[in-house]
């Protein structure tokens, strides 16, 4: 069935997932839905202690399972120890048909890939998968279907019962032995847990691991006493180097300059920038140079930013220890000093439901003014791709994207025209993870395409003269006249995994990849007529 | 007949390593007016072959978009230089720079390798203008000749890194050093009615100082400075974005003197005061730099 | 042209490629690598056997590193690559067997 980003969802697909193609942004607004709890043993035994030996014990005692689903979060990312450490476990004790629902998985776990072939793991729903898994699932080695959904997607598949855990593990940089955890301070600080939260809310059972035990109670808790059934101590659950980076050194790189530019120009030349506005951006080179660009011009000006959300970074902290920003909502830290900056009474947690969850009362993602995101694919049609390279494999997260774009009154795409010789704007991505119509603006290096259905940002962007503007059709012929025109990447008709739109319907689906021999071999007889040089 | 580009606006001429792919295949997204596509210093002496396909190549295939491809050969002292102009002309390029300029007569020497290009592979007489890099204190003091030297000349460019060892100095950084030698170019150049072009600025990390170099060099009356890297480009444009009441003067200056010629009178006043027709090329000149900055909205 | 003896041209930075031209006595063998081989391997080899016909090697063989080199890089590469393996030091064909 095609749905209505033009993509081809197989029936068999929504047969066995049971789940509908897209239908649009707004599908389920305002419609009534069920939410679903989990189900709990209540502990009432004043007695008993939470605290478990290792994890096989922790693992037994949440009556582990064949088929069973497990719960890890991507708060230590790259430097993260839990999920392969559980998984050996799991693989120890022969289980098999496992699910993994991770918020996010990374290179951290390559050492998955074995457990994938040899049947542990059939299935895995994450935001995306970057690595060897990834390449795994494309190259059609899960038995299962890959899931693919943005946070706030995840947040509602949990809370409406699509999705289900058995067993959530939760890495807390600090615990006591009754389960209060905290995403700051010990060995592995990572500032937040805010993805974990729905776990400790909908999964049956909640493990929580530590390197760093702390005297009850450890309050204020991030995730409470009243969700955790186990606590597991062990020597190390992060590579402190690998969780928070020293904040990124400003980019030099000119074309991420020259993109930072024309983003910060289209921001302050939209009518949502005044005081009080607010504003979401990434780590990349460009986002954070965009944001040091917006900062000046925000003193120049004198206009304060209401709030500023998302995965942070010095450059935004910054902000507020300035003056320049009210508050700061923080799902995630991605440098030291986005966690130290917690300190600040107006840098506030929040859960990844109240971030993005697009089935709860209304998420912070329907109050920003401007998301600045970056894509591996845009289309003539604004669709973007962030979780499959444009060989076919999977290589990417969708994380926040669907979520603030479509939340976002101006979603900003920041992309350079061409990758190596691949070109990002392109007539078709690969495969469509945030829907066009979320889309208002692109930003690459030679010019900034602004959505037709946006009128409004283009006569602002207009009538201000500030930057090169140019459709994205014309972007798209520039990147193949330069490039050439790619040849259609050949695919397996076999679905590997399925990407889902943030209400849960099919916007895609991603198919087995082909294999091809490399080097390839290209060879032409020598002609009779004898060569003399 | 003058080649019409002789007299284009050059306020940012950036170098580029030829051999180097990625840095040659669209440098105009950064908008500088000239780029200097390097088969000399920046190629190493075994890749001297290779960079210049690259170049034939590049020339030939890549929409450069507007902006002036000029191609600094190697040095009249090497075996490779007459290769390079029958590459670089053959693939078209709009201008030659030839480095380490000494006499009128390396220019007249590597105008005959040209001519002789450009009926090798048939493009029109002419077409390929030259600029001659000054890089020794004989080349600087013979500027005015080579300013004389020929038509196919639109400007001549200090070349500081050279200049300064033949000086036996160092660079300092405040500019003391080069006084001497961009006072005497730029008059010369003047006096020659072709265009002067300032040394590169190497401290990328000093971009105070840059700046303070190009508010000098421009108020000298220098036309643009060699740069090495696209953030400077942004800095030079606009040192030489003209002010909104010189671009007035100037539009009044075009509109007073067009008018009054077509009528026949040769008295020309603008806001009152006596004016004369020494101040048409200069406004000329204003409403063009103008409009490459993107501030003129006028009609002229 | 008759290839002498092995010859490289080119690197391994982003958007070169780096080829490899060695004598054969079988005709024409080429092998490509490239991380854009599904999108652009056909173009790729098209624009290196071309290149190779018009410089009129007939016996070599041939590999290509592909970075992500444009058509003008990938004739680039394969010219110079050629020049130095047959020890060609005259005057360039430009607009002839260079195209």
């Amino acid at each position: 069935m095609i749905n209505a980003v033009g993509r081809d969802i197989p029936e068999e697909i929504l047969e066995i997932t049971g789940k509908e193609p897209f239908q649009g942004n707004f599908y389920k607004d305002d419609k009534s839905i069920v939410m679903r709890g989990p189900t709990i043993r209540p502990v009432m035994n004043n007695e008993k202690s939470k605290l478990v030996a290792d994890i096989r014990e922790a693992l037994v005692k949440c009556d582990a399972h064949d088929g069973m689903t497990v719960s890890f979060h991507h708060h230590f990312r790259d430097g993260d120890l839990i999920v392969n450490m559980v998984m050996k476990e799991i693989h120890d004790m022969g289980l098999k048909d496992i699910t993994i629902c991770a918020t996010s998985l990374g290179k951290a776990h390559d050492p998955l890939v074995p457990m994938i072939e040899d049947g542990t793991i059939t299935g895995i729903e994450s935001s995306g998968v970057r690595g060897k898994i990834g390449e795994a699932i494309s190259k059609g080695k899960l038995k299962g279907l890959a899931v693919m959904r943005s946070h706030g997607g995840r947040v509602r598949a949990l809370a409406t019962g699509e999705a289900h855990v058995d067993i959530a593990f939760i890495g807390a940089p600090t615990a006591d032995d009754y389960g209060n955890l905290r995403g700051i301070g010990g060995k592995a600080d990572c500032g937040v847990l805010s993805y974990a939260i729905v776990d400790g809310n909908h999964a049956d059972h909640c493990v929580a691991i530590t390197d760093c035990l702390v005297p009850y109670p450890n309050f204020p808790a991030h995730i409470s006493q009243t969700k955790v059934d186990y606590v597991c101590v062990v020597d190390e659950i992060g590579i402190p180097s690998k969780i928070a980076t020293g904040a990124a050194k400003p980019t030099t790189d000119q074309r991420k300059l020259l993109m930072a530019q024309y983003c910060t120009d289209v921001v302050v030349n939209t009518p949502w920038f005044k005081d009080g506005f607010s504003y979401q951006t990434g780590v990349g080179g460009a986002s954070i140079a965009s944001t040091q660009y917006l900062a000046e011009i925000m003193r120049e000006r004198n206009i304060h930013m209401g709030f500023g959300v998302g995965g942070l970074t010095k450059a935004m902290c910054q902000l507020l220890d300035d003056g320049m920003a009210r508050v700061m909502l923080d799902v995630q830290d991605f440098d030291l000093d986005a966690v130290r900056n917690l300190k600040n009474v107006n840098h506030h947690r929040i859960p990844a439901g109240v971030y993005a969850n697009p089935l709860n009362k209304g998420a912070v993602v329907n109050k920003l003014d401007y998301v600045v995101l970056a894509s591996l694919e845009v289309d003539v049609h604004f669709n973007c791709n962030v979780v499959v390279g444009s060989d076919g494999m999977i290589t990417g997260a969708q994380g926040g994207h669907p979520d603030t774009a479509q939340g976002a009154k101006c979603a900003i795409v920041i992309c350079p025209l061409l990758q190596g010789r691949i070109p990002a704007i392109c007539t078709d991505v690969t495969t469509v993870t945030t829907p066009g119509e979320s889309i208002d603006v692109v930003v690459t290096d030679y010019g900034v395409a602004v959505n037709p259905a946006r009128q409004d940002i283009l006569q602002a962007l207009k009538e201000a003269d500030c930057v090169p503007l140019k459709t994205i059709e014309e972007l798209r012929d520039i990147a193949y006249s330069i490039v050439g025109e790619p040849e259609k990447v050949e695919f397996e008709d076999r679905v590997v995994g399925i990407i889902e739109a943030r209400d849960g319907t099919i916007i895609d689906v991603v198919r087995q990849s082909k294999e091809i021999p490399e080097p390839v071999v290209y060879k032409k007889k020598a002609s009779k007529r004898k060569s003399n040089g | 007949m003058t080649n019409p580009n002789k007299y284009r606006l050059r306020r940012t001429m950036m170098f580029l390593n030829c051999q180097k792919p990625g840095l040659i295949k669209d440098p105009y997204i950064y908008k500088p007016d000239s780029i200097m596509l390097d088969l000399e210093d920046a190629v190493a002496e075994r890749e001297k072959d290779a960079a210049r396909f690259s170049l034939y190549h590049a020339l030939q295939e890549i929409d450069y978009r507007g902006v002036e491809r000029v191609v600094r050969i190697n040095g009249l002292d090497t075996d490779l230089w007459r290769e390079d102009v029958r590459c670089a002309v053959a693939g078209g390029c709009d201008s030659i720079r030839i480095p380490k300029t000494e006499t009128a007569d390396d220019v007249r020497t590597v105008e005959y390798a040209i001519e002789e290009a450009e009926r090798e592979f048939s493009r029109p007489a002419g077409s390929v203008l030259i600029m001659a890099a000054l890089e020794s204190a004989r080349g600087v003091i013979n500027a005015m000749s080579i300013c004389d030297s020929s038509e196919r000349l639109f400007g001549i460019a200090l070349s500081g890194g050279d200049y300064s060892r033949d000086l036996q100095i160092s660079i300092s950084g405040t500019g003391v050093e080069f006084m001497g030698a961009r006072q005497h170019m730029i008059i010369a150049a003047r006096a020659a009615k072709i265009q002067c072009f300032d040394t590169v600025w190497t401290n990328l990390d000093d971009m105070e100082g840059f700046r303070k170099e190009v508010e000098v060099i421009h108020s000298m009356g220098f036309d643009g400075k060699s740069i090495i890297n696209p953030r400077q480009i942004p800095v030079v444009h606009e040192i030489y974005t003209p002010k909104e009441k010189d671009i007035i003067f100037a539009e009044k200056v075009i509109r007073e003197i067009d008018d009054k010629k077509a009528k026949g009178i040769g008295v020309f006043t603008v806001d009152g005061k006596m004016i004369d027709i020494a101040f048409y090329d200069g406004a000329k000149r204003t409403i063009a730099l103008a409009k490459a900055s993107g501030i003129y909205k006028g009609d002229l | 042209m008759e290839i002498k003896k092995t010859a490289v041209a080119g690197t391994l930075e982003s958007s070169d490629c780096m080829v490899t031209i060695e004598p054969s006595a079988k005709g024409l063998e080429l092998d490509l690598e490239s991380a854009v081989i599904r999108q652009y391997g056909k173009r790729i080899a098209e624009v290196a056997m071309e290149t190779l016909g018009r410089l009129g090697v007939e016996n070599a063989r041939v590999s290509i590193v592909d970075k992500g080199a444009l058509d003008c890089t990938i004739k680039a590469r394969v010219e110079c690559a050629v020049m130095r393996s047959a020890e060609y030091e005259g005057r360039i064909g430009w607009g002839g067997v260079i195209k």
